[in-house]
């Protein structure tokens, strides 16, 4: 089916006419129904990586294939989450979610049934014809990840789709997560900030070095889920305090920090 | 040495202001309430009429020049019923009043969607942008004979010249909308594999509107006034060629109420149109 392949990209974006190195040799794929997750300092290209699986931008050097094809247009095959949202202001919670099935040509009955469980699952109801800005951000956030589940793509990119949740919110959304993806397992390329996320939802978490962004080091995180069995653990909570969960967190925070730290010169 | 000094005396001068913001000449103190804004827009009123009525009612300008605004007044209400020049003050404003909404709705059927195509499809924009930027600048007015000469003094010709004056607004503020859509939501839409025309309708119109709104008001106005011109010149029907008709018998009276029916049709036509713009901002979110 899906899988998404990074090989030796290279991106160069032009800001006045000056060439900023974003990536430098970024080489990471991402199998069929796997779940990577990408964690690295702030700037380093995670966002530009996954605008290049989604078909915004394009390496400068170097190739990105979806399905073992060129990455040349985006298309709902690989829904996006942007960080920012970007619902239509103009839609309605509703009509923000249909406009994906609507492109497709999903007859109305049926639209509507996965418009419903969209909303259902993202605890959205009630709030159908409320119009994005009466949102607070954080369901603004799941209206978008709504928008890009109800689509059922086979490639999720997700650029920190949990950032502006509450904290139980957002528990809420990993659990729930975690357990989509272990009934229905999707190919995903998931930005975040948190470590502790990564570790808990990712069965690989790529680790990016300060810019010009390259992959660092790449952990298994499935392999020790399996074989320390966090799947029997139903809370997040459960899980982190496994002695397991804790290694492999504090071992990719180690490895940020040290990004973090040759930052500062 | 001066210069410096000066200079000095100044900034100290300007420093002294803004430590006392309630006594800045520049800037209103408080913002006035509405009430207060009614106030002052009637003294504003009130004074004017006030000097015309001086000006014409001791001779200052001689009564046929400058006819009293009573005298206007008592003028537009009896044109209301009496015709002149073939119609009444009402039937003439009808007739000017169609032509304008043809011609308007016309340079808006056609600007409005063509801006937003130019604004999405780039070669579009090469193609037409050349041509636009000049022929934008040729006053509607002087189009007058040709649109004489191709669609007749009737309806046809006036109705050019009023799409003359209305379509560059209509085509700019549709285009400039969707230029400066936020790339995001278009990036959204593209990801939902909305199809480029879709995008267009879906993402470029909706995103468009406060900026589509606010051209076809400077759209209106413009078509409103270009109406005028052209009735002056064409037309057998209509303000425009009511005006002419009371000059040629120097009518000063019966030019002034054309004048002021014309003013307050104009008023009537942004009002509703600024009515129309703060409920689609209001439902956008954006104020
Ligand atoms: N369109 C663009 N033009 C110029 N520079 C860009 C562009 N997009 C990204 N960059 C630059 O590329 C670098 C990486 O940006 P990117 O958004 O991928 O970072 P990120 O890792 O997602 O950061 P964050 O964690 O803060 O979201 C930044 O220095 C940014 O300024
Ligand atoms: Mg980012």
């Amino acid at each position: 089916m899906a899988s998404i392949e990074f090989s030796s990209v290279g991106k160069v974006f032009n800001r006045a006419g000056i060439d900023f190195v974003t990536l430098d040799g970024v080489d990471l794929s991402v199998a069929e129904k796997e779940f990577v997750a990408i964690v690295g300092p702030s700037g380093c290209g995670k966002t530009t990586c996954l605008r290049m699986a989604a078909g915004f931008e394009f390496p400068t050097l170097g190739t990105v294939k979806v399905n073992y094809r060129d990455v040349t247009a985006p298309g709902p095959d690989r829904a996006v989450v942007f960080q920012q949202f970007a619902l239509f202001p103009w839609k309605t919670v509703a009509q923000n979610i249909e406009l994906g099935l609507r492109n497709k040509g999903v007859p109305k009955v049926e639209r509507q049934e996965r418009v419903k469980n969209a909303i259902a699952l993202m605890s959205l109801q009630g709030y159908e014809s409320a119009y994005p800005h009466q949102l607070s951000g954080g369901m603004q956030q799941r209206v978008a990840i709504a928008r890009a589940y109800v689509l059922e793509p086979e490639v999720l990119l997700m650029d920190e789709p949990f950032g502006a949740l509450d904290a139980q919110t957002r528990v809420s959304m990993q659990e729930e997560l975690v357990r989509l993806a272990r009934v229905n397992p999707r190919t995903v390329l998931f930005i975040t900030h948190a470590v502790e996320e990564a570790v808990y939802l990712a069965d690989r978490v790529a680790i990016m070095t300060k810019r010009p962004g390259r992959i660092k080091e790449i952990i298994d995180i499935k392999s020790v889920r399996l074989a320390e069995k966090w799947d029997e653990h139903e809370r997040i909570e459960d899980v982190m305090d496994l002695e397991s969960f804790v290694h492999l967190r504090t071992h990719i925070w180690r490895s940020l920090r040290e990004e973090k730290g040759s930052q500062v010169h | 040495m001066s210069l410096a000094m000066q200079t000095k005396i100044n900034l100290s001068e300007m420093s002294a202001d803004r430590a006392q913001p309630q006594r800045s000449a520049v800037t209103p103190p408080i913002r006035l309430t509405r009430s207060e804004r009614m106030r002052l827009g009637t003294i504003g009123l009130i004074g004017f009429i006030g000097i015309w009525s001086l000006l014409s009612l001791t001779g200052l300008v001689p009564r046929q020049f400058l006819p009293a605004p009573h005298e206007v007044l008592i003028r537009f209400i009896e044109l209301l019923g009496t015709p002149f020049a073939g119609a009444t003050l009402v039937e003439h404003l009808a007739s000017s009043f169609m032509r304008f909404a043809y011609g308007f709705l016309l340079a808006a059927m056609i600007g409005i969607p063509l801006g937003l195509l130019m604004g999405w499809y780039r070669w579009l924009d090469d193609v037409i942008t050349p041509i636009f930027d000049m022929l934008r600048f040729i006053a509607p007015i002087a189009w007058v004979p040709f649109a004489a000469l191709w669609f007749g003094t009737g309806i046809g010709g006036p109705i050019m010249i009023i799409f003359a004056g209305a379509f560059p607004p209509c085509l700019i503020n549709a285009y400039r909308g969707a230029r400066f859509v936020n790339r995001n939501v278009i990036e959204a839409a593209q990801m939902l594999g909305t199809s480029n025309l879709r995008i267009v309708t879906e993402v470029l119109l909706p995103a468009s509107i406060p900026s589509i709104v606010a051209g076809l008001r400077v759209s209106a106005g413009l078509a409103w006034q270009s109406l005028i011109g052209a009735e002056l010149i064409v037309a057998s029907a209509g303000v425009g060629f009511m005006m002419v008709q009371a000059q040629a018998g120097v009518a000063t009276a019966t030019v002034m109420t054309c004048m002021l029916a014309i003013g307050l049709v104009g008023l009537l036509i942004d009002v509703a149109l600024r009515q129309i713009e703060t409920a689609i901002r209001r439902r956008h979110g954006q104020s």
